[in-house]
């Protein structure tokens, strides 16, 4: 985005290989010699296999299934080395992820307003504030909402990252109801002339009932506002999470129509797994990943690279 | 939502019933069970593979006995392998010398503030004095933070005012804690990433300049698979000494737990169950082991319904069925409870599924909109309708029905649900009245 001025903008690739260098040398994690070329198809292949994609949280379930598909593939003399096979196998998860982008901006609405929902601590606000120094650099007049107004100097938080920005941003007390800061939020966004709006949302678990109602409370004041608010939903998952990010995302998706994934800290060991396995029972898309704590450490996500970095 | 272990096993050994011994092939079969209901409860892949070797050899040659069919057998094996890696719940180490220094670790997002808060108020409540003081000086607001949890919990926080590094940080707090006879000081670290060198330096500074009696590793319990990584790296700089658990009150099976016992031997200390900061508990194996096999969590659920119902308004409620009183605005009451307890699936799935819940259906959907409406009846109606419900008339149940968005059938069902139950309270009281007379008759009140 915005590349044709100044440097182009880093790539998740780029990121990997920033924090995967980093995992090599000080964890020495062994890239094996798993899947060279000339090896060939053999029972210890596929333990072996089923070994990196469970460890990398994609869940026995997707992991079963996957591999049953290779093997079918394999019996039918499809592969000529194990080299082939992993091309395959690869080939098989890309396909999961790589689903039909919608491009939220191009439905034309004015303003367009995006909800960060989550479990706690997977990173909502850094997330936030990292969009926010995104559609700036873009141009793109944004206004936050600190509607997380319960969880102790999340407002705060939202406030360092608004200046760092440079958005405007719109706030009330914490305990204030958070329905009433979207309602200033999106009223402000609407009398300005801001194009996005991204309101923060307080962590809450998913199996809390009360929290999620508050959370489509939240959704259908910002429609009454705007039509067809929230364009966009996004829920931020934690890369280190394990199985439980499949039932986050079942539940969020079914209270607050969630639309995209941002998979946070994947500057760690962590793979992140999980999201191929949300790709295949929900369909939901990767929009962006998350590196670091900086502000530029938001890349927009990219199914062949991640699909390596399982394997490394 | 998740097969349990049981469940499992029953299908491995339908064929076995009849043997006396458990079979290698059998054994195999269930072996396979138990591994995927393990890694589906998050436990790390190398500490499941070890845990099964341990269990293969335990069970091979069991003999089959008539009390205990194969199935359960097996559960009982692994079920006591997993409480043989937690271990026995641990003493807290506390210096010789106050103050003593708790040192909070972990991964960002873990809920180290949060805990940090928490901790605070269990040792104030157990008769100590203790001070928090925040280290993080990267992320915003982070210090901000602590200082709005220590003000909330009311327990003193030390602000460390213009100084913006750790050790000065923490040297501060040091001198605060001798002067003002602070016996325990909670230090609440930033988040950081295992394999941040740099970061990581500074913590084991922090330890140096400390002494902590407590290194406690702060974990998600929803953490997957890269626990073992995360968990066995902090370890190896620091040497933990124990670990919290959080966000043990959504659903998430918390496997971490055994991957970051295997890598690190440190021991749970603590469990964190709620965002209000007495949602802090002590660790029992027993329970998240019941947890991880998916078999049930009686005890959480008893909990859960404590925790839920509110204490006096059950005994005014005991009252008024004592004297036979119920109205509908009581019922209101009861509708309301059960559904702050939370989605009812979710508590049914706390129930084991054996005995006369064996056949409950798997996914039983209930309507929850259905005590919606009936709470929104309730609401509808007049003060003078809900504590005497005779005066509601047919244009009486019009209306209701109009303000509720429900219809007069649904009013009227509502009604007789109400006075069913009124009449089985009444039959209920006039049957203690009379135990209560047969007690004094034998002279036992």
């Amino acid at each position: 985005m915005l590349t044709l001025f100044g440097k182009p903008e880093p790539t998740l690739l780029d990121r990997l290989k920033q924090s995967v260098t980093k995992t090599r040398e000080q964890l020495g994690a062994r890239i094996g010699p798993l899947l060279a070329g000339g090896r060939s198809v053999d029972p210890q292949l596929f333990r072996e296999l089923e070994a990196s994609l469970l460890a990398a949280d994609l869940g026995v379930r997707t992991t079963k299934e996957l591999l049953a598909g290779l093997r079918e593939d394999a019996e039918r003399g499809n592969f000529q080395d194990a080299a082939q096979l992993k091309e395959a196998l690869k080939k098989r998860l890309a396909d999961l992820l790589r689903l039909p982008e919608a491009a939220p901006a191009a439905n034309g609405a004015r303003p367009q307003v995006i909800f960060v929902v989550g479990v706690n601590g997977t990173g909502k606000t850094t997330t936030i504030g990292k969009l926010a120094w995104r559609l700036k650099q873009e141009g793109r007049p944004t206004v936050l909402c600190a509607a997380d107004t319960f969880r102790a100097a999340a407002i705060e938080q939202l406030e360092v990252w608004a200046q760092r920005a440079g958005v405007e941003i719109v706030r009330q007390k914490t305990g204030a109801d958070p329905a009433a800061v979207v309602y200033d939020g999106l009223s402000s966004a609407i009398k300005g002339s801001a194009e996005v709006v991204i309101v923060d949302t307080a962590g809450r678990l998913h199996t809390k009932h009360n929290l999620m109602a508050e959370l489509e409370k939240m959704k259908r004041t910002a429609a009454k506002l705007v039509p067809g608010a929230p364009h966009e939903v996004l829920l931020v998952l934690d890369a280190t999470t394990g199985q439980n990010g499949l039932a986050q995302a079942r539940e969020f998706t079914a209270h607050a129509g969630v639309t995209g994934i941002v998979l946070t800290k994947l500057d760690g060991t962590a793979k992140g797994g999980i999201v191929v396995a949300i790709a295949r029972e929900l369909g939901l898309p990767v929009r962006y990943v998350g590196t670091g704590e900086q502000a530029d450490d938001l890349v927009p996500f990219d199914a062949p690279t991640f699909v390596n970095s399982l394997f490394d | 939502m998740f097969d349990n272990l049981t469940e499992r096993l029953q299908k491995v050994f339908k064929t076995l019933r009849g043997q006396a011994k458990l079979t290698e092939e059998h054994l195999d079969a269930a072996l396979g069970a138990i591994r995927e209901g393990l890694l589906d409860a998050d436990v790390s892949l190398p500490v499941v593979d070890e845990l099964l070797a341990h269990i293969r050899q335990k069970s091979l040659g069991t003999e089959v006995t008539l009390q205990l069919l194969p199935d359960q057998q097996v559960v009982k094996i692994v079920r006591d392998e997993l409480l043989e890696l937690l271990g026995q719940p641990v003493r807290l180490q506390f210096a010789s010398k106050p103050p003593s220094v708790w040192l909070l670790v972990g991964l960002q997002g873990s809920g180290k503030t949060t805990s940090t808060g928490k901790l605070a108020k269990w040792l104030a409540e157990h008769g100590h004095r203790p001070v928090v003081v925040s280290t993080d000086v990267y992320r915003p607001a982070a210090r901000e933070q602590l200082a709005q949890v220590a003000q909330a919990i009311r327990q003193p926080c030390f602000a460390g005012t213009g100084l913006d590094k750790p050790v000065a940080i923490v040297r501060g707090a040091l001198r605060e804690a001798k002067l003002s006879a602070y016996d325990v000081i909670l230090v609440d670290t930033a988040g950081r990433l295992h394999i941040d060198d740099q970061l990581m330096e500074e913590l084991s500074q922090l330890k140096q300049e400390l002494s902590p009696t407590e290194i406690l590793f702060v974990a998600d319990a929803m953490t997957g698979q890269d626990a073992v990584r995360s968990a066995g790296e902090f370890h190896r700089r620091l040497g933990l000494t124990g670990v919290l658990l959080t966000k043990l009150d959504g659903d998430a099976r918390g496997g971490a737990a055994l991957s970051i016992r295997k890598v690190t031997g440190a021991p749970v200390k603590f469990v964190g169950v709620g965002e209000k900061y007495d949602a802090l508990e002590p660790f029992y194996p027993d329970r998240i082991v019941s947890r991880i096999l998916g078999m049930g969590d009686v005890l959480s659920l008893i909990e859960k319904v404590e925790k839920t119902v509110d204490q006096k308004k059950a005994q005014k409620l005991a009252e008024k069925l004592r004297k036979s009183e119920f109205t509908l605005e009581d019922f209101r009451d009861q509708i309301r409870q059960i559904r702050k307890m939370g989605p009812l699936e979710q508590v049914l799935g706390m129930l084991p599924k054996i005995g006369p819940l064996a056949n409950m259906p798997k996914n039983l959907e209930i309507d929850e909109k259905q005590f919606k409406h009936m709470e929104a009846i309730i609401n509808s109606m007049t003060a003078e309708e809900r504590t005497d419900h005779k005066v509601i008339d047919g244009s009486r149940r019009k209306r209701i029905a109009r303000g509720s968005g429900t219809s007069v059938q649904e009013v009227n069902q509502l009604l007789r649900q109400f006075q069913e139950m009124q009449r089985m309270i009444k039959q209920y009281g006039s049957m203690k009245g009379r135990m209560r007379g047969m007690g004094k008759l034998a002279g036992l009140s």
